[in-house]
């Protein structure tokens, strides 16, 4: 199958898996970019996920970036829509169908079910993102003293990216 | 059947487009904020409740949150082309920023003081994933049923490197099941 096709299939298929929010999809497309296409490095897989997280916009924007690495503009497009149009589409209709149906069951056991999956994932995520690019003591502690402000206190993200991309500028 | 009229006219593509693409071009740092300030205080599409109700219903769904709220607010104000103009609004900018960035990357990747600053970003950016996770996680495992469901889907992904789908498929059930019996 050709570039485009194969960015389509695996982020179309993501995209309905993507539980509690995109960032719980980032083990798994590590593990097939990386470890099965060969794609693109673990160390870019983590530069990636910081450029991304660099620019504006909702965090799916990972998979725009790989798109662009591996087949340009239009694998960055290809990835985006794929990635965005299954789950959106889903949302749209079951969002039209149960308007009516607030307080359903079905919608708190799905929540109540979801949650430790979607915890589970997004540590699992973090994790993996430090591993990849922690490659000495240096970027560990950036990696550690973010994780404390960003869950302790308001900072804004981008003076921590920033400061960040200062300290790995000056003594990386 | 009685119907509740509406308190405002449906919004126009141009409407959404224009209110959904400021939310993606100042959305730094996770958009949610952004696009509920928008919504609801800026413009008032909705109301404070009325957003939860469909924020917290695009959560339990797959996907961004954000994204698939562009998707069901948009449809819902104005079918398909309205979901378009929403998504297409919120996501051209960032996504015309990005490709911007990994061009540059491309080319400038590889330069010594470029690679020294992403290597230092890329920690930044795991510290940030971690710091975001934690604060999803923690409320999330006050509850002991779900700090081994937790724990599972966290070695079966990060320790034992299973998929996503099988992962899904093999907790899912497991926390429905257990689900079931919490939730009245």
């Amino acid at each position: 199958m050709n570039l485009l096709g194969q960015i389509a299939l695996l982020f179309g298929k993501l995209s309905l898996l993507a539980v509690g929010g995109a960032n719980s999809t980032v083990p798994e497309i590590a593990r097939i970019t990386v470890g099965q296409k060969h794609w693109l490095s673990a160390s870019q897989f983590s530069q990636f996920y910081a450029i991304a997280n660099t620019a504006p916009g909702p965090n799916v924007m990972i998979v725009t970036v790989i798109g662009a690495h591996v087949a340009g503009v239009a694998g960055g497009l290809v990835a985006t829509a794929a990635m965005v149009l299954p789950a959106g589409i889903t949302a749209s209709i079951v969002a039209a169908l149960f308007d009516k149906h607030r307080e359903a069951r079905w919608r708190r056991l799905a929540q109540a079910a979801l949650l430790p999956i979607t915890a589970g994932l997004v540590l699992a995520a973090a994790c993996l993102l430090a591993r990849q690019s922690d490659t000495g003591w240096l970027p560990a502690a950036l990696t550690f003293a973010t994780a404390l402000l960003t869950w302790r206190t308001r900072l804004h993200p981008l003076w921590l990216l920033g400061a960040g991309a200062l300290a790995g500028l000056l003594f990386l | 059947m009685p119907q509740t009229p509406p308190a405002r006219p449906k919004l126009s593509h141009k409407a959404l487009f224009g209110g959904f693409f400021m939310a993606g071009i100042m959305g730094f740092g996770g958009v949610l904020p952004i696009i509920r300030r928008v919504i609801v205080d800026e413009r008032r599409w909705l109301t404070q409740m009325e957003f939860n109700e469909l924020f917290s219903l695009c959560q339990s769904l797959p996907g961004a949150n954000v994204v698939n709220l562009s998707f069901a607010f948009g449809a819902r104000e104005a079918g398909v082309s309205g979901a378009a103009a929403a998504v297409t609004g919120l996501l051209a900018a960032p996504v015309a920023i990005v490709l911007g960035l990994a061009g540059l990357y491309a080319r400038y990747g590889a330069v010594a003081p470029v690679r020294h600053a992403l290597l230092g970003l890329a920690a930044t950016a795991a510290g940030l994933a971690l710091g975001s996770g934690l604060r999803i996680a923690v409320p999330i495992l006050k509850i002991p049923r779900n700090v081994l469901l937790a724990a599972a889907v966290y070695g079966l992904a990060f320790g034992l490197h299973l998929s996503l789908p099988v992962i899904v498929l093999l907790m899912l059930p497991l926390s429905l099941a257990l689900a079931w019996r919490a939730v009245p």
